[in-house]
């Protein structure tokens, strides 16, 4: 088993084929997407495949040390291409098609008009040590 | 066994030891060893005082484990200068406990943590659970909130307005899992006001107490929130309102108002409106009102602009939102909102999805979303 890192972007990933702001869908269609995000959780932890997720809010600032005192903060180095992630899961697969094959399904949350949403969803492997034993 | 007897026992025998001069943690190991000692050979031979029993066998817990320490002599010349354990009083040092670790030198996470621990009794790993961090994250919290008190000694009773605001810090974090702390800040919020004879403690407990009867109604069957003028009012607990309601009415008869009891009785006057049409709003501005005169929080300003709105009508409200700074939590869903029943469909979506990108809660920040859904949906059909 490995483990991956979904993660979801404000900003940063190329544009969704389906690219309408959420409080431009109707609420039917807002409920319908939460529904299928929580039936995918869902899914993967009666699977064993389900770790962590969490949202992440889309203020986020840049921090450095820079010598004694306080470091400083700001809100970017580039700002125009900040990248902003909106929150992440954390699935624990069997190989890495698993966890493409997930992430797709996850990017095919319904969005405006009912229709898939087709975001594209950053996947990375975590580091850990490789397996010594194979079965 | 009696988990729970166990559990309500705790505290006092903690306070017992830590007043005859043991240190926190020792005191508690002790009284841990006590209570294990205590569920070995109650079944066969249960004690007449249980809180006695438990106090001698804790004493004499922390007296080997002060003898086996370095500080040996120090601590054989405290023990010496104290009297016997004699009989054992009742709530006085619970209470202790309770101002303890409510001690003004600890953070409120701190003090939370520490207050579950000792006067709640509830294990680290259950209080870990709740606030979703590691049990060794939590561990080292109370540890080093344990030895923040250490040196602390009172000679008189502290501030309960400290108590207060903890225990509701601990009633906000609602629950995960096996504990609910909503519940456990009632049940303890309950003792306090066993103990301590004041009229805040009762306002602080008809408050939880009307909050905690609607929060069934407060989420719909998908999670999501529902405001308070669309809940579904049969779904209150009406016994819970009414024991709320009772308390509150004790503790107004006796002239001594706080914030908590001006807090509970807006909550009352919400628990009492049969519709949320009938609501008494004139009634809520004037308890805001006391509010502001209370604690001039900004807050507590806010909420009253909505209160206002619904008075007098949506620019009214506007008015008393456009004295206030517009970086404060929630002024831009307060903006939203008075729009729209002004009629500013336009704005009122625009500023509801501003909202919702400020907001710092998940079910919070999709209410909002939801709002503005729903507007831009009428804006376009």
């Amino acid at each position: 088993m490995a483990k991956y890192l979904l993660l979801k972007h404000y900003r940063g990933a190329p544009a969704a084929v389906n690219d309408v702001p959420m409080d431009r869908w109707t609420p039917e269609e807002i409920a319908a997407h939460v529904r299928y995000m929580d039936d995918f959780a869902a899914r993967l932890e009666e699977t064993g495949e389900y770790v962590d997720s969490q949202a992440l809010s889309p203020e986020g600032v840049f921090v450095r040390y820079d010598g004694e005192g306080r470091p400083p903060v700001t809100d970017g180095p580039f700002a125009e291409t900040k990248d902003l992630i909106a929150g992440w899961m954390v699935i624990d697969v069997d190989s890495h098609e698993r966890a493409v094959e997930l992430a797709g399904e996850l990017s095919a949350a319904p969005g405006a008009g009912g229709r898939p949403i087709h975001e594209w969803l950053e996947l990375r492997p975590f580091l850990g040590a490789a397996p010594t034993v194979t079965e | 066994m009696d988990g729970t007897l166990l559990r309500s026992l705790t505290p006092g025998v903690i306070g017992i030891l830590v007043r005859r001069g043991a240190d926190f943690a020792a005191a508690e190991d002790a009284v841990q060893d006590a209570l294990v000692e205590a569920v070995r050979v109650w079944p066969d031979d249960p004690p007449r005082d249980p809180k006695g029993w438990l106090v001698t066998v804790a004493w004499r817990r922390f007296l080997d484990a002060a003898r086996a320490d370095t500080t040996r002599r120090r601590r054989e010349d405290l023990v010496d200068g104290e009297p016997e354990p004699g009989p054992v009083s009742g709530v006085d040092d619970t209470l202790w406990l309770y101002f303890l670790c409510a001690h003004p030198s600890l953070t409120p996470s701190s003090a939370v943590a520490l207050t579950l621990r000792a006067v709640g009794g509830l294990t680290t790993r259950q209080i870990a659970r709740a606030y979703l961090v590691p049990e060794a994250t939590m561990a080292q919290r109370i540890s080093r909130a344990k030895r923040t008190v250490a040196g602390a000694r009172f000679d008189r009773p502290g501030d309960v307005a400290t108590v207060l605001r903890v225990l509701y810090l601990v009633f906000n974090e609602g629950y995960s899992g096996d504990v609910d702390l909503a519940a456990e800040a009632i049940r303890l919020t309950r003792g306090l006001a066993a103990a301590v004879d004041h009229p805040e403690v009762s306002g602080l407990l008809a408050l939880m107490l009307l909050h905690h009867a609607r929060r069934t109604a407060r989420t719909d069957a998908d999670g999501a929130l529902v405001p308070l003028a669309e809940q579904v009012r049969g779904r209150w607990d009406t016994a819970l309102i009414a024991e709320g309601v009772g308390i509150l009415q004790g503790a107004l008869a006796r002239d001594r108002l706080g914030e908590f009891q001006a807090q509970a009785a807006v909550a009352a006057l919400h628990a009492d409106a049969p519709t949320a049409e009938e609501t008494d709003w004139v009634q809520i501005v004037e308890w805001y009102d006391e509010l502001v005169r209370l604690t001039d929080s900004p807050v507590v300003r806010l909420n009253r602009a909505v209160a206002v709105g619904e008075a007098d009508g949506p620019r009214a409200g506007l008015a008393a939102l456009a004295e206030l700074d517009d970086s404060l939590p929630r002024h831009t869903a307060v903006a939203a909102y008075l729009r729209e029943r002004d009629g500013d469909l336009a704005e009122a979506a625009r500023l509801y999805a501003e909202a919702a990108r400020r907001a710092t809660d998940l079910a919070e920040r999709d209410h909002l979303t939801r709002c503005a859904a729903r507007i831009n949906t009428r804006l376009r059909g």
